[in-house]
């Protein structure tokens, strides 16, 4: 999901591994959690930085398209909660860029990176939200497919990554719920306020469904990072039980899935459903996104505008230890 | 001048009077500010009573590959464990 | 109601209750507006508590202030459904945000305020008035701490910091008389001893905010030229376009529930 384009090495098997990797390998099989100061393939550590710093931009840019919405919000206990939210996010990514920081990247690389292209966050970020009720529906489908992602990431095999995820979720849990609170009263209310349900389910449901990433099956990466622990189910399964668990709750709400194949497949104890249009996932994903330009563009503006902010504290509290310093001196 | 803020780690003594425990970090510039940003960025869902930072660079920690000299000895000290010792039930609770 | 005094104008009391949430109400919707700008993460996060804290005295004063006019409108039908005419908040606090420097000191002007406002609303006459003030004053001392801290910081911190925090102070210099205006409806309530008469806080204030200007290094104005209306209903142009964002979806769907 977060790692959706994130490349690794071909897997080898334990014969071809040195020692060292074999044994690192071997604890991971164990399910044991490895430390930040501990020996690591250098892939490892690659495709961590890449996977935790991607997630970690994904949880800042994914402020925008919610906080578009907080001045907006039609009563003050909407506008506490949806501020309430969006903060966590912020505090989410700030978790996650700790996490990438114990491998030795610092959040101001990270940063440059994600400000320059060189790094992408989650493409769902790059659609608009245009009426309340996307409000609603990023809450119940986008934290919908994150929480589906993240549950078990919090077994994933590095500690910092493992930890960070276990309190996200923790934190998380409300998010998905207040998402839903809105669609319900959305899909019970005024005709106009259901037709803004409907449509906003309309524009969300195969970027949704995009969030986890093209078919895996068949990916060399995805199976190192399977091996590696770094990532736990297939874009597939996760795709299947998503679209499983959400038709029955569309279903509550009175909301048609914009899908006509949509059908329940006895079979395979779980519903057929259309495939997203890839080539529209790909788009985005290169720039061409409704919203890539503004949602990038409003975090290097806020980058570019603090600078000064940032550097006048580390000036002050240089000061501030200087004097402290001095003071000490003279006292002597 | 670099204008990133060092990294500091975060403990939080919970609300019933447990240790502090670690539970994250955070940026800040000086050791004041860490306190403060460590109450809006990790108390926000009232988790704590007191905070203590400390820059992440001043934490010595011990070396992974000193882990069987550092921690295994201990394994055979068996006698340091309540339950190593067998009471007898009318002696009551111990 | 026990407190539902018959000598105490209650027409005065809505009025100065809609002065305290109209206050909180606008410059939490203008401190929710840096939501996932701010210069810094941990910044962002803080500022979001602050927003969040306004936003919920709002939630109290509004509360209380339709119950005192006893019309049945609720907190949500005095924010959402009043024109600017009717908002009752002080001018400073519907200045632009600027730049994170002049957000700053125009938190830090109005937390010094705040804190001593409310710090004597929770002797008030009246025992709901003075449990708000006392569940907001705790607020309210952390966000002056966390203000004054930054203030300093910045005003001593570089050359540019120094100069963009001097502006801001002599940008928003003017609107702070505002607060310590007096009318009739503040006599009223401060001779039921409900409020403080506002003149009255401006010593402790001024006391305060001198001190922490020293220790930020800059330069307390001199001009004594004072922008008032807001707390009668005359507002500077931007109310008006705070309003059309926080109060379009009730207008734009009357009736409906969120």
């Amino acid at each position: 999901m977060y790692a959706q384009l994130v490349k690794t090495e071909g897997t080898k098997s334990l014969e071809e591994m040195t020692a060292e990797e074999r044994a690192f390998q071997e604890r991971i099989d164990r399910g044991e959690k490895i430390e930040p100061k501990e020996w690591m393939p250098e892939g490892y550590r690659k495709t961590l930085i890449r996977q935790i710093g991607q997630h970690a931009h994904s949880e800042i840019v994914g402020q925008l398209p919610e906080g578009n919405w907080i001045t907006r919000a039609p009563t003050l206990e909407r506008k506490a909660i949806l501020l309430a939210k969006v903060q966590d996010e912020a505090g989410h990514g700030l978790y996650l860029y700790c996490a990438a920081e114990t491998l030795g990247v610092s959040r101001d690389e990270l940063m440059e990176k994600l400000h320059n292209g060189t790094m992408k966050y989650s493409s769902i970020f790059n659609y608009p939200t245009l009426n309340w009720a996307d409000i609603g529906a990023v809450g119940w489908l986008v934290d919908g497919a994150a929480i589906m992602n993240q549950v078990p990431l919090q077994r994933t095999s590095f500690g910092p990554y493992s930890r960070a995820m276990i309190r996200i979720c923790k934190e998380e849990s409300f998010h998905q719920r207040q998402g839903y609170d809105i669609m319900m009263k959305m899909a019970a209310g005024t005709p106009e306020q259901k037709a803004m349900a409907q449509d906003a389910l309309n524009r969300f449901w195969y970027p949704s469904l995009m969030m986890f990433g093209p078919s895996d099956k068949d990916s060399v990466h995805s199976t190192q990072s399977m091996a590696w622990k770094i990532k736990i189910n297939t874009n597939d399964e996760l795709r299947q039980k998503f679209v499983d668990q959400t038709v029955p709750q569309a279903e509550y709400l009175g909301l048609t899935i914009p899908d006509a194949n949509l059908k329940w497949n006895e079979e395979k104890g779980g519903y057929d459903f259309s495939e997203p249009d890839w080539s529209e996932f790909f788009d985005v994903i290169a720039g061409n996104g409704p919203c890539n330009k503004e949602r990038l563009g409003a975090r290097v503006k806020a980058w570019e505008d603090g600078t000064w902010f940032r550097e006048a504290l580390v000036a002050h509290a240089e000061k501030a230890q200087a004097r402290r310093m001095a003071s000490k001196v003279a006292a002597e | 001048m670099s204008s990133e803020w060092p990294l500091w780690e975060v403990f939080i003594r919970g609300q019933h009077g447990l240790n502090h425990r670690h539970v994250g970090s955070l940026h800040a510039p000086d050791a004041e500010m860490a306190i403060k940003n460590a109450r809006d960025v990790y108390t926000r869902r009232n988790e704590g009573v007191s905070i203590w930072v400390v820059r992440s660079s001043e934490i010595a920690a011990s070396s992974p590959s000193d882990k069987g000299p550092l921690f295994e000895p201990s394994n055979s000290k068996v006698y340091r464990h309540p339950t190593f010792f067998d009471i007898p039930e009318e002696v009551g609770h111990m | 109601m026990a407190t539902l005094d018959l000598a105490v104008d209650q027409a005065a009391l809505f009025e100065c209750l809609l002065r305290l949430g109209d206050n909180t109400l606008v410059l939490g919707h203008r401190v929710s507006e840096w939501c996932g700008h701010s210069p810094v993460l941990e910044e962002d996060i803080a500022l979001a508590n602050t927003a969040l804290d306004l936003i919920g005295q709002t939630q109290l004063w509004l509360g209380l202030a339709g119950e005192v006019e006893g019309k049945g409108r609720t907190a949500d039908n005095l924010a959402y459904l009043r024109d600017a005419a009717a908002f009752r908040n002080l001018l400073l606090v519907e200045r632009p945000n600027g730049d994170f420097g002049q957000t700053l000191m125009r938190q830090f002007l109005f937390d010094a305020w705040h804190f001593e406002m409310l710090t004597a609303l929770t002797r008030s006459a009246d025992k709901r008035v003075a449990e708000i003030a006392a569940k907001a004053l705790k607020e309210v001392a952390y966000h002056l701490e966390r203000s004054s801290d930054l203030v300093i910081r910045l005003g001593d911190g570089t050359a540019e910091s120094h100069r963009r925090m001097q502006r801001a102070l002599d940008d928003l210099w003017s609107y702070t008389g505002e607060m310590f205006v007096t009318d009739d409806a503040d006599k009223a309530m401060a001779e039921a001893g409900i409020m403080p008469d506002p003149a009255s806080l401006r010593g402790p204030w001024e006391a305060r905010i001198r001190d922490v200007l020293a220790e930020a290094t800059l330069a307390v104005p001199t001009g004594t030229y004072v922008h008032k209306g807001g707390r009668k209903g005359v507002h500077t142009e931007h109310l008006g376009f705070i309003l059309a964002d926080m109060q379009f979806l009730q207008r734009a769907y009357p009736g409906a529930t969120w």
